[in-house]
């Protein structure tokens, strides 16, 4: 009996650990550019991507890599996701947590999207994946409308640093 | 006298290079608001061969690139047939055409396109590009993308090219409906004010690249 208790209380803190883990909110461009203003890193990798995005997807472990290998420098990776917010539930959430990505992870919440493109960048078509890159210290804003490898991704921050 | 053959078989191969480059950039540009936009003939759902000259009647066309796989031309395949519904009758059918490479995208092939038309029973031919040399004349970058054209003496002018509103989601009561305000300027004489937007969807998925 009491075997199954520590078992239960174990069962529960996996479950809350792994809900904790798989937070994703709404931000608003708005918000994101606060986040950024107020976070206490100099350089901010923000990646647009999205679920059903094959790319997004293939690329996403190696953001989750930088931000891993840097964790001692002011660098911060955020993934805004672009999926619908209707998705946010039922398959955001359960794909940030089967995929178990650490970084901090959004789900944008904007109204028009010509509107949200145009404020990340005008060079944006809209396609994703896309990955901003924005210095604080510097005052420099780098847009890439591509697909990042590891050595790439790794290059874009050292050059952005 | 050989040397100057040579050199000048050199800039003749330079020039050449020069411009298959140039050749490749503008047909990876695609068409501008004001260009005038090719014809094309391709195979519809039901066997058929499809072109823009077989619409005698039409004033123009919405051409749309879109297809049966990408979240968001699902999002907006009741908002395309609806463009029909609404303007095919007056004189703007959607031609609605899938540019995407079927080896890539299995879901996109044309049994599957055929499938999709079917059950939801589109009123407007649904084509495989499959040569992509529509899209890529065209210059479509995603699914959905819509192209307006008008008929013209001088040939099928290109008068909106982009998104068809501004909320994929279909969430905002208050969205701006960019081919519906686009068309309804042709209809009522005038030039559309917003003649170019992003289109947001999916990439297309190119023969032989990744």
């Amino acid at each position: 009996m009491m075997k199954l208790k520590v078992l239960l209380f174990f069962f529960i803190l996996i479950v809350i650990s792994k809900v904790c883990i798989a937070q994703v909110k709404l931000l608003s461009l708005d918000q994101l550019e606060k986040r950024i203003e107020q976070g206490k890193d100099t350089v901010y990798i923000v990646n647009f991507w999205a679920t059903w995005c094959g790319p997004c997807v293939k690329e996403l472990p190696n953001f989750e890599k930088l931000n891993a290998e840097y964790k001692n420098q002011p660098i911060k990776v955020i993934l805004m996701s672009a999926d619908f917010k209707s998705k946010l539930e039922k398959v955001v959430i359960p794909f940030v947590r089967k995929m178990g990505l650490k970084s901090e992870v959004y789900l944008l919440n904007e109204q028009s999207e010509q509107d949200y493109i145009n404020r990340i960048s005008e060079k944006w078509s809209g396609s994703l994946p896309a990955t901003l890159v924005i210095n604080t210290k510097k005052k420099t804003r780098n847009f890439y409308e591509q697909e990042f490898s590891y050595q790439e991704l790794e290059k874009v921050y050292l050059t952005n640093k | 006298m050989k040397s100057s053959h040579i050199s000048s078989l050199k800039s003749y191969i330079l020039l050449l290079l020069f411009v298959a480059i140039t050749g490749i950039v503008s047909a990876q540009t695609g068409y501008k608001v004001g260009d005038i936009a090719v014809d094309f003939k391709l195979k519809n759902v039901d066997g058929k061969l499809v072109s823009m000259a077989d619409y005698t009647d039409a004033k123009g066309f919405f051409v749309v690139f879109t297809c049966n796989h990408c979240p968001y031309a699902k999002a907006y395949e009741s908002r395309i047939m609806d463009l029909n519904t609404k303007y095919a009758s007056k004189g703007y059918p959607v031609l609605a055409i899938s540019p995407n490479d079927p080896i890539a995208v299995p879901e996109d092939n044309f049994e599957n396109m055929t499938k999709r038309a079917k059950e939801k029973k589109y009123a407007f031919p649904y084509m495989l590009d499959d040569t992509q040399n529509i899209t890529r004349a065209y210059g479509a970058k995603a699914t959905p993308h819509v192209y307006l054209l008008k008929k013209s003496p001088n040939g099928l002018v290109v008068e909106y090219i982009g998104a068809i509103d501004n909320d994929t989601e279909n969430i905002n009561a208050n969205k701006i409906k960019y081919a519906e305000d686009a068309v309804n300027a042709l209809l009522s004489g005038k030039t559309p004010t917003v003649t170019q937007t992003k289109a947001i969807g999916c990439s297309i998925k190119w023969k032989n690249a990744e």
